[in-house]
């Protein structure tokens, strides 16, 4: 070992040390607790091996159905030119990046009881029959639909990219060679193109299993506490019931499936084979009837999944669609600011000790702080593993496992490592710093390995000192990645939920924690404020993912 | 046999195809021979039926194929970068086609044999297509072509993308193989020297006609254009003028008798081709020497008028020289 050791051991330090007190020291508490002979019990080990068993049922059904809208719609992106696809493209992936507690209000403002759909069809009833409907007329929140939905609105972007750039990569050579031997379509397709397509079928299912089978915001505000998954159930036996050693264990065998799913996954995307690209393009127009048929309904198909609920969130938000006290049968519709202006306002039967736009001055102040985090323990990070030796090899892995630990387990491994400490607010940004760094490292470290040492040694013979170096060639380059990857941080702090579930005090919410107890609460009032607060979230997040896209470096991988 | 009946195709609002009609017989090869873009792919996807013509209709023995789909034609396809099934070794990507037409197992074993000796990979079953060679892969893509015995091989540009020393031998054992089975074949290409050597018959086509037709001794002999003489590369196209007597054209490199199938007016306008080979009884031409490239048996010798000869001897560069060569009427 020559001198270069100690000073990348140095740079190692910070962020090593990070997570070895916020990362592995929770952990070991999880195991520690889990391992307990008094939580090995028979009835804690049945009704673990009872929520297992549903969160595989939910991830499995989530990820079929995924992979039956999503197949048909990377087909479509891969072979057909149509008008609007690449704004189609586009809104696919949004959700992807969306705070739960969005995706759960979008859906809640079009299907929920207070959604368009719901007060719509009341509406219609009370017109026809002058008198009040059942209500809601078609259940959604609180069923396994909804889970379900929500789920491939999140994931269906997965199937479509990574399916999608196999299926555009394929040569249609193959398939007319095939043709031309005697093989009929459906022959075609099973003897050539889906084996050839199996590794990628294969990374894009696991994919998605493993964010359906982790999903804990979506699976809490639409399914409700009693569609008990992993997720749902630690937060539960935690937070509602105390039982810490059960959520402990919950945790552990969270972490061993994630793991698993997570090592296979990389093994997919090792194995999958690079099929020779085509020269030309092989998009083009849907020509005859059936595939006029095909390409129309599911562009229909596609825009109302992916814009309906996005659309239908910000304009409940400014719509007053309920019937007032005393007069229930008449329903009044109109644009309204209320639930805007009500943020600002302390009302005496608010469950809040303070008003909610506090939620977001919280919120702003956690996202801020994460930002500075993970930045100061990513960067140094980042460029050490932008030069890899020995040591990076070892420590790359270890680096990314808190992306494997579901948000839930992290914020509970807080609560036994600290249970003490839980009355500051600062443990809530050095979570949401563990969530981000992954994804703040991921993003600075390409830039960082793209920079030539030659172009520093020019610069230091032309006579730069290596601080004068670094601030004229590192730095104009550093400065996208470095943008891009605090926003990166600033998202996610914001959108955070799983974890701040847990962890964030009554009296210090963020927004996602405040839209959930609007969501929670009876009543117009507090139905709307849920609408316009996740409206501003969302429009934060959007603006967000913009940048990102904005600042991306080409040719950069996607998941 | 095959043929093909006043196709026309338009690509991308230009007309590609306008008015396309030749047949295909027993045991016989056809060359289709064009610059890229020029359409031969085209026609060779719609006699496969993967894609079909705007107008036109294709028959064989007699009945129109329209209705019949790709995987019922028993046209075998070959393609300049192999489209092999990399997911399949070589002896399954052989027995492919054998397979769809429900061929029992021993059957399917002895016919792989069979056509892997034919193209000179015995021993080749069990290795994976992605770790030959490109020789090695386009034998496998003839196998797998031939191994179902279609009525038709359908090869477009297959050596394209070999090397010049490989692309050679593949392509006498592919002249062998064709004469051999007697398939009845159609060459796509746009490599003349290559096209001569393997075609019993030659469709020249340019702007989406065929443009001269016939063996390949009658279209080199007797080109019919100047587009063809010039593609071809068969010498100097000159252009020139026909003066008062019918048979003389006068061009800038002087006033030539020669022998127009047709008959011309005066003060129309003719292409002529010199060929560049000297002969005894030739017209003359001349001009300063610019370059002479060595090429194995005879210099390649450019003169500073742009035009061309093949001469034994090497001449200096600079100097002035006379070749006497042959020189007829293109029309």
């Amino acid at each position: 070992m020559n001198s270069i050791f100690p000073r990348r051991a140095l740079l190692w330090l910070a962020p090593l040390t990070f997570l070895a007190v916020f990362f592995f020291y929770p952990f070991f508490r999880i195991l520690f607790f889990s391992f307990d002979p008094s939580t090995l019990n028979p009835s804690n080990l049945a009704f673990s091996f009872h929520v297992l068993l549903f969160t595989f049922y939910q991830a499995i059904l989530s990820t079929l159905l995924t992979l039956l809208i999503g197949l048909p719609s990377a087909y479509l992106f891969a072979h057909f030119e149509f008008r609007g696809k690449s704004l189609l493209r586009a809104l696919t992936a949004v959700p992807f990046m969306l705070p739960t507690v969005v995706v759960a209000a979008g859906f809640n403002a079009l299907l929920g009881p207070r959604g368009w759909v719901n007060l719509g069809l009341a509406n219609l009833f009370a017109r026809l029959h002058h008198s009040l409907s059942p209500s809601p007329f078609i259940p959604f929140i609180g069923t396994l639909g909804a889970i379900l939905l929500a789920h491939v609105f999140y994931n269906t972007t997965i199937v479509i990219r990574i399916v999608g750039n196999a299926l555009s990569r394929l040569d249609p050579k193959l398939e007319q060679v095939a043709r031309s031997l005697g093989a009929d379509p459906p022959r075609v397709w099973w003897k050539v193109i889906l084996p050839l397509l199996r590794p990628s079928l294969l990374a894009a299912s696991l994919l998605v299993f493993l964010f359906d089978f982790t999903s804990f915001g979506v699976i809490l505000l639409l399914g409700g506490p009693r569609f008990a998954t992993l997720e749902v159930e630690i937060y539960v036996q935690a937070l509602q019931l105390f039982n810490l050693p059960l959520a402990a264990l919950l945790s552990l065998i969270q972490l061993l499936c994630t793991l698993t799913f997570s090592i296979l996954y990389t093994r997919t995307l090792t194995y999958s084979t690079v099929q020779t690209a085509p020269r030309s393009p092989v998009t083009h127009k849907a020509q005859n009837v059936l595939d006029k048929i095909f390409v129309t309904s599911l562009i229909f198909l596609l825009s109302a999944l992916f814009v309906l609920p996005m659309l239908a969130l910000p304009l409940r938000s400014v719509s007053r669609l309920d019937a007032d006290r005393g007069d229930r049968a008449q329903l009044q519709t109109g644009f309204t600011t209320d639930y805007y202006t009500e943020l600002f306002i302390n009302r005496n039967n608010s469950i809040f000790y303070v008003p909610p736009f506090q939620a977001a001055i919280n919120s702003l102040g956690y996202a801020v702080a994460t930002v500075l985090l993970s930045l100061l323990l990513g960067l140094p990070a980042a460029s050490a593993l932008a030069k890899p030796g020995r040591l990076e090899k070892i420590l790359d892995p270890i680096l990314i496992l808190p992306l494997g630990a579901s948000a839930v387990t992290l914020g509970l491994g807080f609560i036994l490592a600290f249970g003490r400490l839980l009355t500051y607010p600062w443990l809530v940004p050095l979570a949401h710093t563990l969530v981000a760094l992954p994804f703040v490292i991921r993003t600075l470290q390409p830039a960082l390995a793209s920079i030539p040492d030659r172009l520093r040694q020019a610069a230091a013979s032309l006579g730069a000192s290596p601080f004068r170096a670094w601030q004229t060639v590192d730095w104009p380059i550093l400065r996208r990645a470095t943008l891009s990857a605090a926003t990166f941080a600033f998202t996610i702090s914001l959108g955070e939920f799983g974890a701040t579930a847990l962890l964030a005090r009554p009296e210090y919410p963020t927004i996602p924690v405040a839209i959930y107890r609007f969501l929670s609460q009876p009543g117009g009032l507090n139905y709307g404020q849920a609408m316009a607060m996740a409206t501003l979230l969302m429009t934060l997040t959007t603006a967000g993912i913009l940048l990102i896209e904005k600042l991306r470096l080409p040719g950069a991988g996607e998941f | 046999m095959l043929e093909l009946r006043d196709i026309h195709k338009i690509y991308e609002g230009q007309p590609l195809l306008r008015g396309i009609s030749f047949r295909v017989d027993v045991g016989e090869t056809v060359c289709l021979l064009g610059a890229s873009g020029s359409g031969k792919s085209t026609l060779l996807r719609m006699i496969a039926g993967l894609e079909l013509p705007d107008a036109g209709q294709i028959f064989w023995d007699g009945n129109d194929l329209a209705s019949t789909p790709p995987h019922r034609r028993d046209f075998g396809l070959v393609f300049q970068d192999y489209a092999l099934f990399p997911h399949l070794n070589v002896f399954e990507n052989i027995a492919f086609g054998l397979k769809m037409k429900n061929w029992t197992r021993s059957q399917i074993t002895s016919r792989v044999h069979e056509v892997l000796e034919l193209v000179n990979l015995r021993g080749f079953e069990a290795r994976k297509v992605t770790d030959l060679s490109g020789g090695e892969q386009q034998r496998v893509a003839f196998a797998r072509a031939l191994a179902p015995r279609p009525r038709l091989l359908m090869l477009d540009e297959p050596l394209g993308a070999l090397d010049r020393a490989l692309r050679e031998d593949l392509l006498n054992e592919l002249r062998g193989i064709l004469h051999q089975t007697r398939i009845p074949a159609i060459y796509v290409t746009h490599d003349q020297e290559e096209a001569f050597t393997i075609a019993d018959r030659v469709l020249l086509l340019h702007d989406g006609l065929i443009l001269r037709e016939g063996t390949p001794k009658d279209v080199w002999v007797n080109p019919g254009s100047a587009w063809a003489a010039e593609f071809l590369g068969l010498g100097n196209v000159i252009e020139g003028k026909v003066v008062n007597s019918e048979w003389k054209v006068e061009t800038r490199f002087g006033v030539f008798d020669v022998n127009c199938r047709h008959k011309h007016q005066a003060g129309q306008k003719v292409h002529l081709l010199a060929r560049p080979l000297p002969v005894e009884d030739g017209s003359v031409l001349r001009g300063r020497v610019a370059d002479a490239i060595f090429q194995s048996d005879r210099f390649k010798v450019t003169l500073e008028n742009g035009l061309y000869f093949y001469l034994k001897d090497e001449p200096g560069v600079g100097q002035q020289i006379e070749v006497k060569v042959k020189i007829e009427c293109l029309g």
